[in-house]
């Protein structure tokens, strides 16, 4: 499945170009962050790399395959969960993989407990918290035990406390083996988590470094705009 | 007229038995054709919702248009088969309880299935992609969706109930408006009123606007107490 190979990528729906010439290299361990300013095609490139976009350009390699030939699950920013227990929500989707029903049970129960939710395996999804949500979200995708997990923006909108609760989540999640590959927009987040930064900006990666250089020595003039909470991006209004 | 309005709420208040065997049957025929029509018109119009399939927007726009199906015209199709030469005349089911069901299933099913695909739809568009990545193939989302969507499709239910008892062209023609047999509320007001008899006819009226609104009443509490219990 890795190395990752993303070479000439482009996403051009309807006259639009979101991405372009996208060239990025990611191994198969820790943490990635991809940041940039809204519109600069984060989560269109996490949607490329899943396989529900289709590239207008360009190639996505997984190791000399055009297919992952291992799990991918992806955490949206809001979690679609079904109006089932909390329970039910991890389990169905360990059921749509097939197995034994007695096993499905057992890594429900064991990944809920994980996630700090073992406590609410009955109660309706629905009647969840945010936090409490994202962290359900997490356990379904971490219950079909991931090679790669892409997260798009996992807490934003949420308050430090239940942040900070899906922070240690991730770290969990990719100390059992799994790539993450994450956006967010939270800068004290991307110190926090990630091991390298992915820096996108105008459709395409201005830098792509390890995070402490990202943080000290930004390369790119975008880069640098963007850490010094300059706004020379300009979102045009059509009329 | 004010002598018909008291004759009427005279007949609802003291039970009349005419009108409680004509309230029965109305609601017997009505609720067999509604549960047929759910069993049939929600997995119908979900898996239109969610499977891709060719000619998939020309049976979108058929469907939506026969939510406005003339109720007589379902009549006539209905009579023709059931008649003695037409394919099922056989079964003898013409001018029967049986085949006012049928003629009501037939107008209802169009209407939940348009409207469960619509609802359905609108969550397949949110789900899509996480069910999608989980691996979660398009007749299981079908199902699943279904129960997630249960209580929005409640109200095609009620779309469906208000069809059909509020429906009088296809029961005329298919059931003959027999008295003590196949007179239903909407022919029975119709041959009241043509005879003169207003008080009856009021009285019916009254009962079938307190029904629909008691079934559509006790739908919504049930609604709102499923809600708080599970979100």
């Amino acid at each position: 499945m890795f190395p990752l190979r993303v070479q000439g990528l482009a996403f051009r729906p309807e006259r639009q170009t979101v991405l372009q010439d996208l060239d990025l290299d990611l191994s198969g361990d820790g943490i990635s962050v991809i940041l940039g300013p809204n519109g600069s095609g984060k989560t269109v490139l996490l949607r490329l790399l899943s396989g529900l976009l289709a590239p207008s350009a360009g190639r996505i390699d997984w190791n000399g395959r055009d297919q992952p030939n291992g799990r991918l699950a992806m955490v949206f920013q809001h979690p679609a969960l079904l109006r089932l227990s909390v329970f039910r929500n991890v389990e169905f989707a360990l059921a749509a993989q097939g197995g034994e029903r007695a096993a499905r049970h057992a890594r429900t129960r064991e990944v809920l407990e994980r996630v700090g939710l073992a406590h609410r395996l009955d109660e309706s999804a629905r009647l969840l918290s945010g936090g409490e949500r994202q962290r359900l979200a997490l356990a379904r995708a971490w219950a079909l035990r991931p090679r790669m997990l892409l997260l798009d923006e996992p807490t934003a909108s949420l308050d430090p406390s239940a942040t900070e609760a899906v922070e240690r989540i991730i770290r969990e999640i990719r100390t059992d083996g799994a790539k993450i590959l994450m956006t967010t927009h939270n800068l004290g987040q991307a110190q926090r988590l990630a091991d390298d930064i992915v820096f996108l900006a105008d459709g395409c990666v201005q830098e792509h470094v390890p995070v402490r250089r990202f943080f000290s020595q930004p390369q790119s003039p975008a880069a640098r705009a963007f850490l010094q909470g300059e706004l020379p991006w300009r979102i045009a209004f059509d009329r | 007229m004010t002598e018909t309005l008291f004759e009427a709420l005279r007949l609802v208040v003291v039970v009349d038995y005419q009108l409680l065997a004509i309230v029965a049957l109305s609601l017997r025929v009505s609720l067999s054709a509604l549960a047929i029509g759910v069993l049939i018109g929600v997995p119908v119009g979900a898996a239109i919702a969610v499977q891709r399939f060719p000619g998939r927007g020309a049976l979108i726009v058929v469907l939506n248009a026969m939510m406005g199906l003339p109720s007589v015209v379902v009549g006539v199709i209905v009579y023709l088969l059931l008649s003695r030469s037409g394919p099922f005349g056989e079964f003898g089911l013409l001018f029967s309880p049986a085949a006012m069901i049928f003629a009501q299933t037939l107008l209802v099913v169009p209407l939940i299935a348009a409207v469960s695909r619509q609802i359905v739809e609108d969550a397949w568009n949110d789900y899509a992609p996480e069910l999608t990545l989980i691996g979660v193939r398009r007749w299981d989302a079908v199902v699943l969706l279904i129960a997630d969507c249960r209580f929005s499709l409640s109200l095609a239910a009620l779309a469906g109930l208000g069809r059909a008892m509020s429906e009088v062209g296809a029961v005329m023609i298919v059931g003959g408006n027999i008295d003590g047999f196949t007179r239903v509320m909407t022919t029975a007001i119709a041959l009241e009123t043509s005879k003169g008899n207003l008080a009856l006819s009021i009285a019916l009226g009254m009962v079938l606007i307190c029904l629909i609104l008691m079934l559509n009443a006790l739908a919504y509490g049930l609604r709102c107490w499923a809600l708080r219990r599970v979100g």
